[in-house]
């Protein structure tokens, strides 16, 4: 336990995955914290890519896990821009308001 | 090593309590702020295991531009979160149950996680090729040679997400006073000027 090895970073990543992944079972309703929960997962795995890399001594983890950030910016940008564009057009984000493509 | 291992339980504790924080908070103001802190400790972490550029970009990106845009959506939208709490614990079960489930297999997978023995033949861009530079060097030394090409495509991914981000909220108001330089220069003297002469004392 006193020696912090890669096991403990991959379970650590684990547990902040599964936090993400029933973050979106919890708030069903509410997109912003389901944006959340998305972003929760996605630092879990670059916990992952940044511990592997520091484990076995090749960086291309870590440049892998820039690409990472990137697109999680770029998806939080578009994201909440199509929620402030649905919310002025309905007046809602509550995602079972958002069925307009509903057959 | 004691000094190590504190280090990381009291990052990773933090982490994870910040990060159940964030899916259980009422307010999302709440939920906001302690995504803010997980980013953090995310980043002490990342220190930890010697990959301080990363740490750093994570504050920088996570911290200073996506947390405050998920705070200024939260703020500027006028919605009544405590309603969307209700019938949320319907599907609590199915979904600890599932999570219950994805962290028994990731626990067993990693818990017990061993590198194959030649794993050193393997690696791309091995550290040690490095010595003697930093972190934020060596990074560097890579992401403008082997990874131009990606290193370019995320400029171009993060230049498209800029784009579709000011289409997507731009509107035009009506009734908005507003300069309109094409206008101006399209004026013309002949069409908005009328020089009459004028006749002393009789007036115009």
């Amino acid at each position: 336990m006193i020696e912090i090895g890669l096991s403990h970073y991959l379970t650590l990543a684990a547990l902040l995955f599964t936090i993400g992944v029933f973050g979106i079972f919890l708030n069903r309703k509410n997109v912003i914290v389901i944006l959340m929960s998305i972003e929760l997962m996605l630092l879990a795995v670059n916990i992952n890519f940044v511990a592997f890399s520091a484990y076995l001594g090749d960086l291309t983890g870590q440049v892998f896990t820039m690409f990472i950030l990137t697109v999680a910016a770029a998806e939080a940008a578009i994201g909440l821009a199509i929620l402030v564009t649905f919310f002025r057009n309905k007046g809602s984000i509550a995602v079972e308001d958002i069925s307009a493509m509903r057959g | 090593m004691i000094v190590q291992a504190f280090a990381f339980y009291l990052f990773a504790g933090i982490l994870t309590l910040s990060a159940l924080m964030v899916i259980t908070a009422r307010n999302p103001v709440h939920s906001v702020l302690f995504l803010v802190l997980a980013f953090f400790n995310a980043a002490g972490l990342f220190v930890m295991l010697g990959a301080e550029f990363i740490a750093l970009i994570l504050v920088i990106v996570y911290v200073g531009a996506v947390a405050v845009l998920f705070l200024f959506v939260v703020m500027m939208l006028d919605i009544n979160f405590s309603d969307m709490r209700k019938g949320a614990m319907q599907y609590v079960p199915i979904g600890m149950l599932i999570g219950a489930v994805l962290l028994t297999e990731l626990i067993m997978l990693y818990g017990t996680w061993q590198f194959v023995p030649g794993r050193k033949q393997n690696i791309a861009d091995p550290v040690a090729a490095f010595e003697g530079q930093n972190n934020t060097e060596a990074l560097g030394q890579l992401i403008y040679t082997d990874y131009i090409f990606a290193f370019q495509t995320a400029g171009l991914i993060l230049f498209v997400a800029m784009i579709g981000a000011i289409v997507l909220t731009h509107r035009t108001r009506a009734g908005v006073r507003k300069q309109s330089v094409s206008d101006q220069q399209a004026r013309n003297p002949a069409d908005v000027l009328e020089i009459q002469k004028i006749t002393p004392k009789t007036g115009v």
